[in-house]
């Protein structure tokens, strides 16, 4: 039973779609990120279902009540809507203690109060901040301030958290901590989550479902697993994860990279439709191409960096580059030298003018 | 060229005794990084080779020439260094050619030779046709190659970069570590790279040394050699995520922390009650069954090309991550909740590490 | 063992010499004297003297009045400026981008200026409006009494709430929507947000804003002179002109002087100490970042009539003024009604170019204040440097020194300048225009400090150490990199002295002799021997040059960028 419901929603800037036909179902107790570059829309559809920007199209309903609708002219003001919601630059107020953020949005809502000390300390105790309740936001840290947003969301026990960027502002090490406490408390809360992020691994990490965005318009929306293996366009496949596109052309004689010929085992996957055309583009992860001794797409190491667990390496296959990831315990040839590939997994999409 | 060679130095600040004692050879044209924490002393090293401070005691050699030393300070502007600094320090009221040319200017060269190397340089650094640009006008990546261009053109006998990609995002930090690199071995400059980041020391360094919080340096040598075989677990932890797994002495061989498992596998022969395996997330390797520890799998991230796992082994927590592509193909994905069995590429053997993160002991083959 | 730059006796120590000893000489050693006159009678600490002075009736009664009408003027002004920066900043009031503006006029005008037209315009007898009334309408009495409490503190007012004004629409405006936008989600409606989240925040920058008026009426000479020595309502700064005036500088009137003196100083450095401390406190988040804004309230019907009362006051307080000034002055004789038989532009004229006491005031402003300003801005780089740049012992000495004469007001100073060069230390210049100049760099230290360590700030030391290591000696490096981004700052300050400057009153009103006039003592002389058209002439003709020299600096400003 989907508990949130985004049907055929546009918004519009001016001349400008920021978001158009955008459709989406959120289960109860389901986390779904909206990914995208900066500028994609996903900030303004995460708003529209907050309810700051009114929308041009479609209706928005959560559970039985709607939220916004074009057709019947309706708008819910964001006040009503009973979302918890946590901002970017965490929006939690310096001149109220944790705990009266936390407890703000229960007064305004004119509970007894005792009620208000019960669901406070509650939300205080899921984000770990029971002690330090009397502070002062500017006391705590950048992640601290992150969770007095949060627990002030979880006050009301809503049935919808809405966060846009939550992690973005925190140091880079903090970030996966706070990423599987997200986490936790939506599996042990049963919270349905709409999660705006721009960082594919945390979208990956973090979401049950991923709606990927570009120019207003989504592109893909799936699992984890789905958009990463079976990215919808090209667009899908560059922006989660690593990737690497060799140009390729087909001529009489077989399938070329630049001047090197691709042997018909490395290219089994090519659809037909693209032979006729006379070019395309072979996108690769890193991750999924194997060195081989003989055979295979030749080319030379023209970098290779230690990373650490893994080794990065750089091969110029003529004037074009393929980038390879391996783990350091693997086998794999030094700068410099002359080296095979083959792909383990692999998609063809039709080249244009923009690369 | 004959590289950097730098003896004895020390360095106190009131009672603050940064380096005590330091020593340090570094080779011409070799791309030499210094690893460590904030406030450990690695700026101030750069700052005494730069000529900014003056040591306390000890010697410092640039290219056969002694420039610090007890009765010697060579003043910064005649060392014949380049250097690079964090926020890029580019000067907002010159150009970009005027920012890099001014070197040369204040060398007194000939105005022909001046353009010529200043524009060599920055089509060097990939800036070509910026060259009237304000510094207001470029973004940081371009900022920062802005500081590189005018830190080469005088042809410097050595490179000193401080911290150089730290006010880039994240991506144009990955970006640029490796054209600095390029860079450094095209033109075959001696550098020496200060940072806290391990992940640029790894990738970019022909050699690089590990510095602690009290100015001394801990171990030196290639990037391989000491994420895989460092002289103690300070390093080892500093160098990448590490599991630690400590273990007890019984009569049948070793027990992990909750008592009961025993350990399986190699172990060296020591005499004494502990010892700590430590081993990467990538040096697992998970299977369903058949040899191996047993553990269950408290949560399972999907990472795109990794497979990310938080595993309960014998009462403790350990990281494992497995290339996914592999999993889904044997069948090898698990789920929370989910048994394992795990072995290991390689361990590397440690006396202590206590709980509170401080390491004791050294590290054994 | 290498020995340490900074214990050697080099430049670095020369320099911290020279700073300390220009303050010390043109700002310390006056504030200094007025305490010590206040305090040290006949050899020895006296402080039931003290007390004996504040007690006479007159000072009693000017400290009392200083604190009504700061108080009034301050609470009034308070509530004026944040109404209209809430308008400003977030409502849908049409013409927003011209208001900011607009409001922003009445700190260009000198109020002692705008006085002197109140008093044309509401005097109970002589003043047009009352006299409209009266003549016209047949009113028995005036509709107003300019020389007034209420009188003094309605002008001030109209002249001071910009301080709340841009203090408030400043931090409407960069405060982060979400802060808002949070209480929203959370179920708070517009009125509860304002109320619980906006005023609160904004609440440091409102008190500030208000301290800073409190400071300024405190200290302000003009206003009360014109508008309440006729109903004999005096400030300390009046009191002590009076008395100083009266006497011709009588021993018994510097001491009262001094003494009102010191209270002043007190007060007004624990108003700035507070300043301080509320500023520190409520230095809350300044997040300018997405482009979403803070919700507007719509004002739907008062839209108008709201606009039509900005503009009503704008006319009222600038316009209004403004106009009364210019055409007095283009009359024959006051109190003439105003047709063209009646007007002529002999007054301006004469005033330009033919009176000597007129002209010479004119060159006298202009030089003094290009000179002081000159003066304090090579200074002010100096000292400046050493505070930002140096690592020597005892800066704080110097930052102290520096931000003193911003507690110390204008009187104090006037008062301070003549204990000091009036031969007491072998230099005699009292009545020269020399003690105005000296009275000057004294006052506006603060302010070049302030313009020009903010700009040495912005010279990051990296700056200097890529210079040397690209090969620049220190000289070279001062020359190249530091003189070239420091030069902006130092303009800065110059014109932030010398518009001050050429309009000021309360120091010079002290200071001068009879060829050391300003143009402020010149329109209040004119004013208090009764010649009404001629000060009004002097003061249109000062507006000019104030608004041309305003116009001008931030034309040059522009291009300069």
């Amino acid at each position: 039973m989907s508990y949130l419901k985004l049907r055929n929603i546009g918004k519009r800037f001016g001349n400008v779609a920021a978001v158009s036909g955008l459709n989406l179902d959120v289960e109860r107790g389901e986390c779904v990120a909206l990914l995208g570059p900066s500028g994609c829309g996903k900030t303004t559809t995460l708003r529209m279902v907050a309810g700051f920007e009114d929308i041009d199209e479609g209706e928005i309903e959560a559970g039985d009540r709607m939220l916004s609708s074009r057709k019947r002219n309706y708008y819910l003001p964001p006040e009503k809507r009973d979302f918890g919601m946590v901002f970017q630059a965490f929006a939690v107020w310096p001149h109220m203690t944790v705990y009266e953020n936390v407890a703000f949005p229960l007064r305004i809502r004119k509970l007894p109060a005792v009620e208000i000390e019960r669901r406070t300390r509650e939300a205080l105790t899921h984000t770990n901040l029971l002690k330090v309740a009397d502070a002062h936001p500017d006391d705590l840290s950048g992640g601290g301030k992150q969770r007095v947003a949060l627990a002030r969301a979880l006050a009301i026990q809503p049935d919808v958290m809405l966060l846009d960027e939550p992690l973005s502002s925190l140091d880079p090490h903090f970030r996966e901590e706070m990423r599987f406490e997200i986490k936790d408390i939506q599996r042990r809360l049963g919270l349905s989550i709409l999660y705006v992020t721009h960082d594919q691994s945390e979208a990956m990490a973090l979401s049950d479902r991923i709606l990927v965005m570009k120019n207003g318009v989504v592109q893909q929306v799936g699992s984890p697993t789905e958009v990463y293996y079976h990215p919808a366009n090209r667009f899908v496949f560059g922006f989660i994860g690593l990737s690497s596109f060799l140009r390729a052309s087909f001529s009489g004689g077989g399938i070329m990279v630049g001047d090197t010929p691709m042997p018909l085992a490395v290219a089994k996957d090519a659809p037909v439709e693209l032979v006729g055309v006379g070019e395309a583009v072979l996108a690769v992860r890193p991750a999924d191409v194997d060195f081989v001794a003989e055979g295979g797409l030749r080319g030379v190491v023209r970098r290779r960096a230690f990373l650490g667990e893994l080794v990065d390496y750089q091969i110029a296959i003529g004037t074009q580059i393929l980038r390879v990831q391996k783990s350091r315990h693997a086998v794999g040839p030094q700068l410099g030298e002359n080296c095979g590939v083959t792909f383990a997994n692999s998609h063809w999409y039709p080249y244009s003018m923009s690369d | 060229m004959s590289g950097i060679r730098i003896e004895g130095l020390s360095k106190s600040y009131g009672a603050n005794q940064v380096l005590d004692g330091l020593d340090l050879t570094v080779a011409a044209g070799e791309c030499f990084t210094l690893l460590g924490p904030s406030s450990c002393g690695k700026t101030v090293l750069m700052r005494l080779l730069a000529g900014f401070e003056t040591p306390d005691a000890g010697r410092i050699v640039i290219d056969d020439t002694v420039v610090a030393a007890a009765d010697v300070n060579v003043p910064t502007d005649r060392r014949g260094i380049g250097m690079v600094f964090q926020d890029y320090a580019v000067w907002p009221h010159m150009s970009v050619r005027d920012n890099v040319v001014y070197p040369l200017k204040l060398a007194g060269l000939p105005a022909d030779e001046r353009a010529e190397r200043t524009q060599a340089v920055i089509e060097l650094v990939g800036l070509s046709g910026l060259e009237q640009r304000m510094p207001s006008q470029l973004s940081g990546g371009q900022q920062q190659r802005v500081a590189l261009a005018r830190a080469l053109v005088s042809n410097p006998a050595l490179l000193l970069l401080d911290e150089p990609l730290n006010n880039l995002d994240a991506n144009l930090r990955e970006e640029m570590r490796f054209e600095i690199r390029e860079l450094q071995q095209r033109l075959g400059i001696t550098v020496i790279y200060v940072t806290h980041d391990q992940e640029i020391a790894l990738a970019i360094s022909d050699r690089l040394a590990v510095m602690d919080e009290k100015g001394h340096l801990r171990q030196i040598g290639a990037p391989n050699e000491l994420f895989d075989h460092p002289t103690d677990a300070y390093i080892y932890r500093f160098l990448g995520v590490a599991n630690f797994v400590p273990l007890r002495k019984v009569s049948s061989g070793w027990l992990l922390p909750d008592g009961t498992t025993a350990w399986v596998g190699q172990s060296p022969e020591r005499h004494g009650e502990h010892l700590t395996a430590g081993f990467r997330p990538n040096d697992i390797v998970l299977s369903r069954d058949g040899e191996g520890l047993p553990g269950i799998v408290r949560r399972a991230s999907f990472l795109g090309s990794q497979m990310d796992y938080l595993i309960d082994v014998g009462g403790v927590s350990l990281r494992a991550s497995t290339d996914s592509r592999h999993a889904l193909s044997d069948g090898q994905m698990f789920r929370d909740g989910e048994a394992c069995r795990i072995r290991f590429h390689t361990v590397q053997w440690f006396d202590e590490v206590l709980p509170d993160g401080a390491v004791k002991g050294e590290f054994h083959v | 063992m290498f020995s340490k730059a900074a214990s050697r006796f080099g430049t670095p120590q020369i320099l911290f010499g020279l700073a300390v000893g220009i303050l010390v000489v043109f700002v310390a050693v006056p504030v200094l004297l007025i305490f010590f006159n206040a305090l040290w009678v006949d050899g020895h600490f006296n402080v039931a003297d003290v007390i004996k002075v504040l007690s006479e009736p007159d000072t009693y009664k000017a400290l009392v009045n200083s604190l009504i009408l700061a108080s009034g003027v301050t609470i009034t002004g308070t509530i004026v400026g944040t109404f209209f920066a809430w308008l400003v900043t977030r409502t849908d009031l049409p013409y927003k981008g011209a208001m900011k503006v607009l409001f922003l006029v009445p700190f260009m005008l000198p109020s002692f200026i705008g006085a002197l037209a109140w008093k044309m315009l509401l005097s109970p007898r002589a003043g047009y409006i009352n006299r409209f009334f009266m003549e016209t309408l047949g009113f028995e009495e005036p509709i107003f009494n300019i020389y007034s409490y209420l009188g003094i503190i309605g002008v001030e007012t109209m002249y001071l709430f910009p301080f709340v004004f841009i203090q408030v629409s400043g931090a409407l405006e960069r405060m982060d929507p979400t802060l808002e936008e949070s209480a929203r989600i959370s179920g708070a409606d517009l009125f509860t947000i304002t109320r619980k989240i906006t005023i609160p925040l904004v609440l440091p920058s409102i008190l500030s804003g208000a301290l800073l008026i409190m400071l300024y009426s405190m200290a302000h000479f003009g206003t009360v002179a014109v508008l309440g020595i006729e109903a004999g309502i005096y400030n300390i700064p009046t009191l002590i002109y009076e008395r100083i005036h009266q006497s011709a500088g009588s021993f018994a009137a510097i001491r009262t002087g001094t003494v009102l003196s010191a209270v002043l100083v007190i007060t007004a450095a624990f108003i700035i100490w507070l300043q301080n401390k509320v500023l520190a406190r409520g230095r809350y988040q300044i997040i300018a970042g997405k482009s979403f804004r803070p919700a507007e309230l719509k004002l739907r019907g008062l839209r108008i009539p709201l606009l039509v009362f900005c503009i009503a006051y704008i006319g009222f307080t600038i316009v209004l003024p403004t106009v009364t000034i210019f055409m007095v002055g283009g009359l024959n004789t006051y109190g003439l009604p105003f047709t063209l038989e009646n007007m002529t532009l002999n007054n301006y004229r004469y005033i330009l170019f033919e009176w000597d006491l007129t002209r010479d005031a004119i060159w006298n402003s202009v030089s003094l204040g290009a000179a002081s300003a000159l003066i304090t801005m090579f200074a002010g780089v100096i000292i400046s440097y050493v505070i930002v740049k140096m690592k020597v012992r005892g800066k704080g000495l110097l930052e102290f020194l520096g931000m003193l004469p911003f507690s110390v007001p204008g009187s104090v100073i006037a008062l301070g300048v003549i204990l000091a060069w009036s031969g007491k230390f072998g230099i005699n210049i009292y009545n020269t225009v020399w003690i105005i100049l000296v009275a000057y760099i004294a006052r506006y230290m603060a302010f070049s400090l302030k313009a020009n360590s903010a700009a040495l700030e912005q010279v990051h030391d990296s700056l200097v150490e890529a210079a040397r290591a690209s090969g620049a000696t220190m000289w070279q490096a001062l020359r190249d990199i530091v003189i070239p981004l420091v030069r902006p700052g130092m303009v800065a300050a110059f014109f932030l002295i010398f518009l001050p400057a050429l309009r000021e009153l309360t120091v010079s009103v002290l200071l001068y002799g009879p060829t050391s006039r300003t143009i402020g003592v010149a329109i209040y002389t004119l004013n208090e021997d009764g010649e009404t058209v001629y000060s009004a002439a002097m003061a249109g003709i000062a507006l000019i040059i104030i608004v041309v020299a305003e116009v001008v600096v931030k034309r040059f400003f522009k291009v300069g960028k």
